[in-house]
């Protein structure tokens, strides 16, 4: 009988490079049935059931205790989660999803390069639009947090889950925050990030549940993993 | 204490507003996000419960009365008037704080177009004869000599729009400072800029960072520009009137002590000493309704993080750090509010959860 749940995010690049991680480390995660159903097995360690969620479930299992391992990116925990440092505990950086939450602007407003630029901005915005400057992101609480640490309230958001760069051109917000890797698509929007507007860096990650059932099975099953991930038990406290 | 011991609490203080000749009035729990989105930006997102109603748009449950209050007596109330409330108010918390999410507030708001240093002295008194039992810590503060003080600088009228826009945000008000005074340089990448449209121009630098994209219009690009041009060519404020304000921001210590070491200062500063003349009346008044101004405690920055609407006089009451009472004037609001009218006001609010933690002199 399974008595660990590891969540791995559903599909995608995520989802391979996850599997050969721990393929590396001697624990094979693999998809049972057909590709397109959502279920898989573990071999290498005894008592692991493999769960398959979208990256963007994990933080809230996590939360609840549904799964006691889950794979995701510190973004995602970071937003969904304020209080993930008693919630959750980070066991392993994996070096891959590797991505910065940013704040940038059109590349044609050549003046502005930094936040204080951002909010002199959006002063001069507001008062010749009648409404505050927009600022497009599913990045809600990381965003108006590291901008109110930073003084900046003249602006709103405006909710964007996707295709998030292209709200400029359309019309929809004069700024952006949102995750990039290399850049490149927030320079084919002509789009350039503020010097100092790197909210978070992010890769994906192993995060272990607080709130999981931490029962002496489960515990001997995430020995095992740590045994061949080196990672440290006691951080889990369970 | 219980809840029920709380809303007793409540109602006392509720009696104690109407006794000094306050109206009782209700608000509705729901408010239009709008109006205070429009006030207070995005940030009261974060402090504010938002709610959805598919026909009326976003909604916000109440984070304070002041604003429904004022929007109430703009519609048609009878001048002067006091109110008071009293009912809870919803505010998000800072998660790692664990504070009250839902609570009471017990308030009293004055409109009253005649001398300000009675209205403000009248509301004072009245908070501080309430909370003198229970032996709490006095704070005041006058956030109209900070501006009037940046009205007096001899710089340019952006450079105190900035400044006065920032009022309420120290950290940045501070960067301002540095900046303006020339005790901090210009952002390297400002100046870069600056050098680049210096050698060609705005127009130029801008056909390079073609296509141009958005809302904001290449017009309003190349007016910041020039007003960066104009703002590098500024003449550092001078250090004697910069140090009126390192002076002002200082000040801590008492009512009383604060006038004497304001008009020693005042005049370095075109107009500042009609502000103080302000707070010598307020003094006065405070003085014949009974308050004790040489110890009376006075910080000139006090509320300039948490009370952004006030503008004028401010006052608090502690246990330790807890906030139990708050209030202030807010001219300004009612001119936001009135849709082309204004009439001068000063309030606070009271919370009886942690007055009623506080115990000791409940009578």
């Amino acid at each position: 009988m399974s008595v660990l749940k590891l969540g791995v995010p559903s599909k995608g690049r995520l989802q391979e490079k996850t599997m050969d991680w721990f393929a590396d480390h001697e624990i094979k995660l693999s998809r049972t049935g057909s590709d397109r159903e959502y279920s898989g097995a573990v071999s290498g360690v005894d008592g692991v059931e493999l769960v398959m969620l979208s990256a963007g479930e994990i933080p809230k299992e996590l939360k609840a205790g549904r799964i006691h391992l889950g794979v995701t990116g510190e973004d995602l925990i970071h937003e969904k989660l304020p209080l993930w440092e008693r919630e959750v505990v980070n066991l392993q950086k994996l070096g891959f999803g590797h991505a910065d939450l940013i704040i940038a602007v059109p590349k044609g407003w050549i003046d502005v390069d930094c936040i204080e630029d951002l909010d002199a901005v959006c002063a001069q915005f507001r008062t010749n639009h009648g409404y505050r400057l927009r600022i497009a992101t599913k990045y809600h609480n990381l965003v108006r947090g590291f901008l109110r640490a930073r003084g900046v309230a003249d602006y709103q958001l405006v909710d964007s889950q996707g295709a998030t760069e292209g709200v400029v051109k359309n019309l929809t917000a004069e700024a952006i925050a949102d995750i990039t890797s290399s850049g490149e698509t927030l320079r084919a929007n002509h789009l350039k990030i503020l010097s100092d507007g790197l909210i978070l860096q992010s890769q994906a990650c192993v995060f272990g549940s607080f709130a999981a059932d931490w029962s002496d099975d489960a515990k001997t099953a995430f020995g095992a993993i740590a045994a061949k991930t080196g990672w440290d038990v006691t951080k889990l406290k369970g | 204490m219980t809840p029920v011991a709380i809303k007793t609490l409540a109602g006392q203080l509720s009696n104690a507003f109407m006794n000094a000749g306050a109206v009782p009035v209700e608000a509705p729990a729901l408010q239009p996000a709008e109006v205070l989105l429009d006030l207070y930006g995005e940030d009261i997102r974060g402090r504010a419960y938002v709610t959805d109603d598919p026909v009326n748009g976003e909604q916000m449950l109440r984070p304070d009365f002041t604003v429904p209050v004022v929007q109430m007596h703009m519609n048609g109330g009878a001048e002067p008037a006091r109110y008071t409330y009293n009912g809870p108010v919803w505010r998000k918390q800072e998660p790692t704080i664990g504070r009250a999410t839902e609570y009471l507030q017990v308030g009293y708001e004055l409109f009253d177009r005649n001398d300000s240093s009675l209205s403000d002295a009248e509301v004072f008194s009245l908070f501080y004869n309430i909370l003198r039992p229970y032996g709490l810590r006095t704070m005041t503060g006058d956030i109209g000599l900070l501006s009037a003080a940046i009205d007096g600088l001899s710089t340019t009228d952006r450079r105190k729009e900035r400044l006065k826009r920032q009022i309420w945000r120290p950290m940045r008000f501070r960067q301002l400072l540095d900046w303006y005074s020339g005790k901090a340089d210009n952002l390297p990448t400002r100046v870069a800029l600056l050098d680049q449209v210096s050698g060609s121009d705005a127009e130029a630098v801008l056909n390079d960072a073609q296509p141009f994209l958005g809302v904001r219009s290449e017009a309003e690009v190349l007016a910041r520009v020039a007003s960066l041009q104009e703002d590098a060519a500024t003449a550092p404020i001078p250090a004697k009137e910069l140090a009126v304000v390192e002076e002002l921001l200082a000040l801590n210590g008492t009512a009383a002590d604060a006038l004497k070491t304001l008009r020693g200062v005042q005049d370095r500063l075109e107009g500042f000493s009609t502000a103080v003349d302000c707070l010598e009346m307020r003094l006065t008044a405070l003085a014949a309704s009974g308050i004790d101004i040489k110890s009376l405690p006075f910080e000139a920055n006090f509320g300039l993080t948490s009370m952004e609407y006030y503008d004028g006089f401010v006052f608090g009451f502690f246990d330790g750090e807890n906030v139990i009472a708050s209030g202030g004037r807010y001219d300004a609001l009612t001119q936001v509010l009135g849709q082309g009218r204004s009439i001068p006001a000063v309030g606070g609010v009271i919370r009886p959860d942690v007055l009623a933690a506080v115990g000791g002199g409940a009578s």
